[in-house]
C-alpha cells in the first residue's frame, strides 16, 4: 500500500515536471525569435546620410558597425561619447575601417544634415551622421529598442535619451553594448572582438 | 647652493599663492565661487555646459537662478544623470538650491549651467565671461575658463583631459 502510494506520488511527479518543460519549450518556440534574443535589437531603416546619400540597413551588411542615438544639442553624453569614439577609432588604427560608426541625430526637427557633418568632422570624419524624417527616425528608433522623448525646458526643449551603444556584427545583429562611461579598456576589447569575428567570417 | 634653494623657496611660495589665488575666486555675500569651467564645443555645436563649485557659508538656502555668457543666447540651470543607460536631463525650475553649509559642485555629468544658443564655439584656452544670478544673493560676474572637450572637471589649473 505505502509502496503503491509512493509510486503514485513518483508518476504525478514525473507528469508534473514533463508537462512543465513541454510548456516551456512550446513557449520557447512560439515567442524565441529566430536567431535567438540579439536579433530583438536592429532591423530594416532607411535614413539619410550626412552626406544627403540614402542609407539602408543593406548598405550595412558584411561590415560590422557601431550605433549611437543623439543629439547635437546635448550637452555632454553626445559630445563625451563621439569623442570617446573618435579616440577608439584612433587606438584601433586600421581596424577602424574594418567597421562603420554612425550617428543617429533624435531631434530632426533642430538637427539637419549639414549639421551632423559639421558636428561629427569635429570628432571623426568617418563617423557617419543619420539624419530622417520623423517616420523614418520613429521606424530606426523602435528597430534598436532605443528610449527618446522629449523633454520641455523654459524656452525650448531637450532630450532624454538611450546612452548605450551598440555594436552590431556583420550580420547586423548584436553583439555586444557599450554603456556611457564605461572603461575605454574594456570597450575597445569589444570592439576587437567584433572585428576579429567579421575577419574569420571572411567579412 | 643657498641660491639655489631660495629660489626653490620663492617657487614654491609662487606656487602657494597662486593655489590660494585660484581657490578664492569669486565672492557674494556668504557664497563662494571657485574655477568655473566649460568645454571646448564640436564644430556647430548650439550649446555648451558651465561647470564650478559653489559653497554656501551663510545661514540660509540660496538658489542658483540664471546667468548669462556672452557667447550664449540664454543660460538655463540643468541637472543631468544617467539613469538604467538613458541619459535623462531636466531644467532645474526653481534654480539649483545651495544649502546653508553646503558646497556644490557643478560638474560633467551632473548639475550645469547649460548655454544655449552659442553664438561662437569654446576654444581650449579661451576665458569667457558670464553672470551667475543667484535668488537671495544677486548677480556676480565671472570667468570660464575653456578647457579640454574631454575634461573631466576637479582640481585646479584645468588639466581635466583625458589621457
Amino acid at each position: 500500500m505505502k509502496l503503491r502510494s509512493i509510486l503514485a506520488g513518483v508518476a504525478i511527479a514525473t507528469l508534473v515536471i514533463a508537462a512543465i518543460a513541454g510548456g516551456t519549450l512550446l513557449v520557447t518556440r512560439t515567442f524565441m525569435p529566430k536567431g535567438g534574443f540579439a536579433s530583438l535589437v536592429g532591423g530594416p531603416f532607411v535614413m539619410t546620410a550626412h552626406d544627403g546619400r540614402r542609407l539602408t540597413d543593406k548598405d550595412l551588411a558584411g561590415k560590422p558597425f557601431a550605433i549611437f542615438f543623439g543629439f547635437t544639442q546635448c550637452p555632454d553624453v553626445c559630445p563625451t561619447t563621439m569623442l570617446e569614439v573618435a579616440n577608439m577609432m584612433e587606438r584601433l588604427g586600421a581596424d577602424a575601417d574594418r567597421m562603420r560608426f554612425l550617428f543617429v541625430t533624435v531631434d530632426p526637427e533642430r538637427d539637419t544634415p549639414d549639421l551632423l557633418r559639421d558636428y561629427l568632422s569635429s570628432f571623426d570624419k568617418r563617423i557617419v551622421g543619420l539624419y530622417g524624417s520623423k517616420e523614418e527616425t520613429e521606424r530606426i528608433v523602435k528597430a534598436y529598442r532605443v528610449f527618446y522623448e522629449r523633454v520641455p525646458t523654459k524656452e525650448s526643449y531637450t532630450i532624454n535619451h538611450t546612452a548605450t551603444m551598440f555594436v552590431m556584427d556583420h550580420r547586423g545583429r548584436l553583439a555586444k553594448t557599450l554603456a556611457f562611461g564605461e572603461d575605454e579598456g574594456s570597450r575597445l576589447a569589444k570592439l576587437r572582438d567584433v572585428i576579429a569575428l567579421s575577419r574569420q567570417s571572411g567579412g | 647652493m643657498k641660491r639655489f634653494i631660495s629660489n626653490l623657496t620663492a617657487a614654491a611660495l609662487i606656487c602657494l599663492v597662486a593655489t590660494a589665488v585660484e581657490a578664492a575666486d569669486y565672492t557674494l555675500g556668504t557664497l563662494k565661487i571657485s574655477t568655473p569651467w566649460s568645454r571646448a564645443t564640436p564644430a556647430a555645436a548650439k550649446v555648451a555646459g558651465g561647470f564650478m563649485v559653489i559653497e554656501n557659508t551663510g545661514n540660509e538656502s540660496d538658489f542658483l537662478i540664471g546667468g548669462s555668457l556672452v557667447r550664449s543666447g540664454r543660460v538655463e540651470i540643468h541637472e543631468m544623470a544617467v539613469v538604467n543607460d538613458i541619459m535623462k536631463m531636466r531644467e532645474l525650475p526653481e534654480g539649483l538650491e545651495i544649502k546653508p553649509g553646503a558646497t556644490i559642485t557643478l560638474k560633467p555629468g551632473g548639475y550645469h549651467v547649460m548655454f544655449m544658443e552659442l553664438k561662437e564655439p569654446l576654444a581650449e584656452g579661451d576665458k569667457v565671461e558670464g553672470t551667475l544670478i543667484f535668488k537671495k544673493a544677486g548677480t556676480v560676474k565671472v570667468s570660464y575658463e575653456v578647457r579640454s572637450r574631454g575634461a573631466k572637471g576637479g582640481g585646479h589649473g584645468g588639466h581635466g583631459g583625458k589621457h
